[in-house]
């Protein structure tokens, strides 16, 4: 503690020069900050005074920017500026933040000997006083790109001692995000000891620890080190594993406190990144639940294999991207809404192309799947280049509306976009209002009675052909409805379809048809088990061993999870 | 119209009923074989001495654009034979047979990355998107690559095996119709994703290309493209020949019997696999066989061969010649890679339209194919040529 006398003559100066500045009549460059700044400025410095703080080597005299020092910053060799800037930064020094700002904004010019910052008619030296006119000679102040990311570092760093609460918040969180060295570490500790705020100080001793990491004595270390280890961040476990691997830390105390602390975070990360894993499962498995439910209808119902889904899909997409435009030219104030309008547009809008393909074409094709088959390929290959032609071959772009952009942070590494718990709840929401539809209503009751026994439900007189036409413009409809939940996380392109035909109908083929429960199990059990494959062996080989799994699936129950009773399956 | 069961499963037991007609049992007719030889002569005579020795300038003379073209196409058609098999013969539709293809493919095209030697961009051993994924030695599976017979040897085994060992897993579990292409087609797509990666050793998205020469001949020169040529003519003929004995066998009728009526076959004491297997293996194998012929003459393989839209593109061949015949796959095969050579020169953004308008038609209106209008016409005329006769009578 031999730096104690001097640390505290420092601050003894500080406080004088402090309370110097605040007698003189020239506040321009205070002129932004309000009296509770000030006032917590000073409790501050007498705090550090009273020998509470512990100064660090960087640390000196607080004082107001001279001009020498706005000179420093504004002209000369890199290298030298940022020195010039560290060293104002590390003491905190008042004025500096206004002059980065004009710095940044290119409002300061400079000649050999000065700094001057120029606002609009009002021109004054930088640190100095009033002008009345700018100097021919002074020229424009320019910054490169390292200074202009030191400066904004820097004033992340000054925003710590702000008055607002706010922009504190903001300034920790933008400084543990962009990672802080041990040049901040000064700030940081002064900043800590003016916080009141228990939920702030909290964030700042993780971010003195963070920056103390790589601090010069063994003990601060070590302290910063365990500290951390209460951490569940992944941007903390990869800063310590980089001090440990990259050979920086050679104190072994401090190693093993490092290696200790490693452990603990992952086992920490481990359980949100599983949790993650049966996250985006569950979002992948209920998109394959609302595309497999159509299909699984439409088969069920009439042994159609539709292999057009996927464009109907497309068009439900396209359809959403055109409610969105005509919401954008129109109704821009209601634009955040315009999902809800969009819904019901791309429900009809592949309704209506289902509705037209039955009547036309499939209605001629019953009892014949494998005709059927081709025909629809046909017709998808037809739509695609529709949509190519009409819309372009190029994705078009979507925007979500701002409520569902962002997330729900439930752990440090777990954030579930809201985006896709929107899809889950839809998903869930389209499958009940389907399940309603099928065991309640008439038309379900005749879907139902044409899919046991075609011939007897004509007989008693259900018009069958009309069930099929509403029954293959619901399917139809429901990929819609399909493509516009996609559209919200996904690109939406002509070729948007294709993706997850093929994984659509594995859904189909395993869940067994005309069985609602079994889609729903099928789509979200392939769902989480291809994530979870996919996080064990890669995208490419979780896709295959799900093939193969569903395969020798196959062979145990040749009609799926859920078996209708009779022959259906052989179709 | 509606009820399914009033309406016949294939939409094929009229034509059905005329192969299986056992007075019709031999190999082919007088006219069949004159059609046969006069082919032969064609491929080995005429369209080499109308490309070779006719000058550029004759009326008569015929491009080497033409050549290469007519050459992939009969590979096509040996794809489309081998496609109305399994679908045409024994109503089972793949739409997996371009992983066959492109696994014969692949296997020739091994041989050929080896043949190029050191003359690739990197002057190095090992081919050049090795070089290019820093590998220093080839993986194992290119151990024997070097070697003209064996890759020829993988050409069948390759493909016949993995057809064999899902098509067991496949009918012993009864999986039919719809159920199975379906399979096919994620199998199909799996395989796809399992080329596309860069980790598995061939090439990955851009697979192979840049081939120089096959058993040390110069792939670009004149000789080689028409022996090239020939031999893929005689393999298209042989295949045509050796599925007509199979399908006026006893082995290709109960083919047909599976078909119409499985379960009759399976009451009537045949075993429907064994029969089923046999004939996807061969029709897979065959499809390998045109994988190796297309290779060498068009200068590249990759993974979108496997894609559904090739394998599906197969299916429509046969079903716009005439599926259940066995000339029909190869007029199909010509007619629609006839049209999409034409389309993608002149109307490249018709083309889809034209081809999905196809798949449509043909389904719906044209079960028969092109070769069931040569019938009807002909039935017309005759009809027409009574009734004159009639006429002119009274």
């Amino acid at each position: 503690m031999s730096l104690l006398p001097e640390a505290r003559w420092l601050c003894h100066r500080a406080v004088v020069g402090f309370a110097q500045r605040l007698g003189r009549c020239d506040l321009s460059h205070l002129a932004g900050c309000s009296r509770a700044a000030r006032a917590r400025a000073l409790s501050v410095l007498v705090g550090i005074a009273c020998g509470l703080g512990v100064w660090g080597p960087g640390a000196a005299e607080a004082q107001a920017l001279t001009p020498q020092q706005a000179h420093a910053i504004a002209v000369g060799d890199t290298d030298d500026r940022l020195k010039a800037l560290q060293d104002a930064a590390a003491r905190g020094d008042a004025g500096l933040g206004d002059f980065l700002k004009a710095l940044e904004d290119g409002e300061v010019k400079a000649n050999a000997s000065q700094a001057f910052v120029v606002r609009g008619p009002n021109v004054r030296v930088a640190g100095g006083a009033a002008l009345a006119a700018l100097p021919a000679d002074a020229q424009e102040a320019l910054i490169n790109n390292r200074l202009r990311s030191a400066i904004s570092a820097v004033q992340s760093g000054l925003n710590l001692l702000s008055a607002d609460l706010a922009v504190r918040t903001q300034a920790i969180r933008q400084l543990t995000t962009a990672g802080v060295d041990a040049t901040q570490l000064a700030l940081v500790e002064k900043a800590l000891a003016a916080e009141t705020s228990p939920e702030l100080r909290n964030a700042l001793e993780k971010l003195q620890a963070l920056a103390s990491v790589a601090a010069p004595e063994a003990a601060q270390r070590l302290a910063a080190v365990q500290r951390l280890a209460q951490s569940g961040e992944p941007s903390v476990r990869s800063l310590l594993q980089e001090r440990m691997s990259g050979g920086a830390e050679t104190d072994a105390q401090v190693r093993a406190a490092l290696a200790r602390a490693v452990t603990a975070i992952e086992s920490r990360l481990a359980w949100g990144d599983r949790l993650g894993i049966v996250f985006s499962g569950i979002s992948l498995g209920s998109i394959l639940v609302i595309v497999a439910l159509g299909l699984a209808i439409t088969y069920g119902l009439m042994g159609v294999i539709n292999m057009a889904h996927g464009e109907l899909m497309m068009i439900g997409a396209y359809a959403t991207w055109l409610v969105q435009g005509a919401f954008r030219q129109w109704l821009p104030g209601l634009f955040d809404f315009y999902v809800l309008a969009a819904v019901p547009a791309a429900f009809a809008s592949a309704a209506l192309v289902g509705a037209a393909l039955e009547r036309t074409v499939l209605r001629w094709l019953y009892g014949r799947p494998l005709e059927t088959l081709l025909a629809t390929w046909g017709i998808s290959l037809i739509l695609i280049q529709a949509v190519r032609s009409l819309f372009g071959a190029q994705n078009v772009p979507l925007e979500n509306p701002s409520w569902m952009s962002g997330g729900l942070a439930v752990l440090p590494n777990l954030t579930l976009p809201y985006n896709r718990l929107v899809i889950i709840v839809f998903a869930a929401l389209v499958l009940l209002a389907v399940a309603q539809l099928i065991a309640r209503t008439r038309l379900g009751l005749m879907v139902r009675g044409v899919t046991q026994n075609r011939r007897m439900a004509s007989c008693v007189g259900v018009n069958t052909a009309r069930v099929d036409t509403l029954a293959f413009s619901l399917g139809s409809g429901i990929a819609g409805l399909a493509g516009c939940a996609l559209s919200q996380v996904g690109n939406v392109g002509p070729d948007l379809g294709q993706a997850y035909i093929v994984d659509a109908f594995m859904v189909v083929v395993l869940g067994g048809v005309g069985q609602l429960a079994g889609t729903v199990i099928a789509g979200l059990g392939l769902g989480v088990l291809n994530k979870l494959l996919e996080d064990w062996a890669g995208a490419v080989l979780a896709k295959i061993m799900v093939l193969v799994f569903i395969v020798l699936f196959i062979q145990k129950r040749p009609q799926g999870l859920f078996a209708m009773r009779g022959r259906s399956a052989e179709a | 119209m509606n009820t399914a069961s009033t309406v016949d499963t294939t939409g094929l037991n009229v034509m059905a009923c005329a192969v299986v007609d056992p007075s019709r049992a031999r190999l082919l007719g007088p006219k069949g074989w004159a059609g046969v030889a006069a082919a032969l002569i064609t491929v080995l005579v005429l369209v080499p001495v109308l490309n070779g020795l006719v000058p550029p300038a004759h009326a008569l003379h015929l491009s080497d654009y033409a050549v290469a073209l007519i050459s992939k196409i009969m590979c096509y058609a040996v794809c489309a034979l081998a496609m109305d098999l399994i679908w045409g013969y024994t109503g089972i539709l793949s739409l997996g047979h371009g992983l066959f293809f492109a696994l014969g493919g692949y296997a020739m095209g091994m041989y050929l990355m080896r043949q190029i030697g050191r003359d690739g961009q990197y002057q190095a051993d090992l081919p050049d998107f090795m070089v290019f994924l820093d590998w220093k030695a080839f993986p194992w599976h290119w151990t024997f690559s070097d070697s003209f017979v064996f890759q020829a040897l993988m050409v069948l085994l390759v493909p016949g095996l993995l057809a064999y060992v899902f098509g067991w897993f496949a009918f012993r579990s009864r999986i039919k119709g719809v159920y199975f292409s379906i399979i096919t087609q994620a199998l199909t797509f799996a395989a796809m994703l399992l080329f596309f990666r860069n980790e598995t050793g061939f090439g990955g998205n851009n697979g192979f290309t840049d081939f120089k020469r096959i058993l040390g001949i110069p792939l670009q020169q004149t000789s080689t493209r028409l022996a090239l040529f020939a031999l893929t003519g005689s393999v298209l003929l042989g295949f045509f020949l050796l599925s007509r004995w199979i399908v006026v066998s006893k082995f290709g009728r109960v083919l047909q019997a599976i078909r119409d009526a499985e379960s009759r076959v399976m009451f009537s004491g045949y075993d429907p696999v064994s029969y089923k297997l046999a004939i996807w293996t061969l029709s897979a194998v065959m499809c390998g066989v045109a994988g190796a012929l297309y290779v060498p003459q068009v200068g590249i393989i990759n993974p979108s061969e496997m894609s559904a839209a090739a394998s599906i593109e197969m299916a429509i061949w046969a079903a716009v010649g005439g599926r259940g015949t066995l000339i029909g796959p190869i007029v199909g095969a010509f007619f629609v890679n006839g049209a999409k050579s034409w389309f993608t020169q002149v109307f490249p953004e018709y083309w889809l339209y034209f081809l999905g308008t196809l798949f449509i038609l043909v389904t719906l209106v044209l079960p028969g194919g092109l070769v069931s209008l040569v019938g009807t016409v002909k039935a017309k005329w005759s009809g027409r040529a009574a009734v004159a006769k009639q006429e002119q009578r009274t």
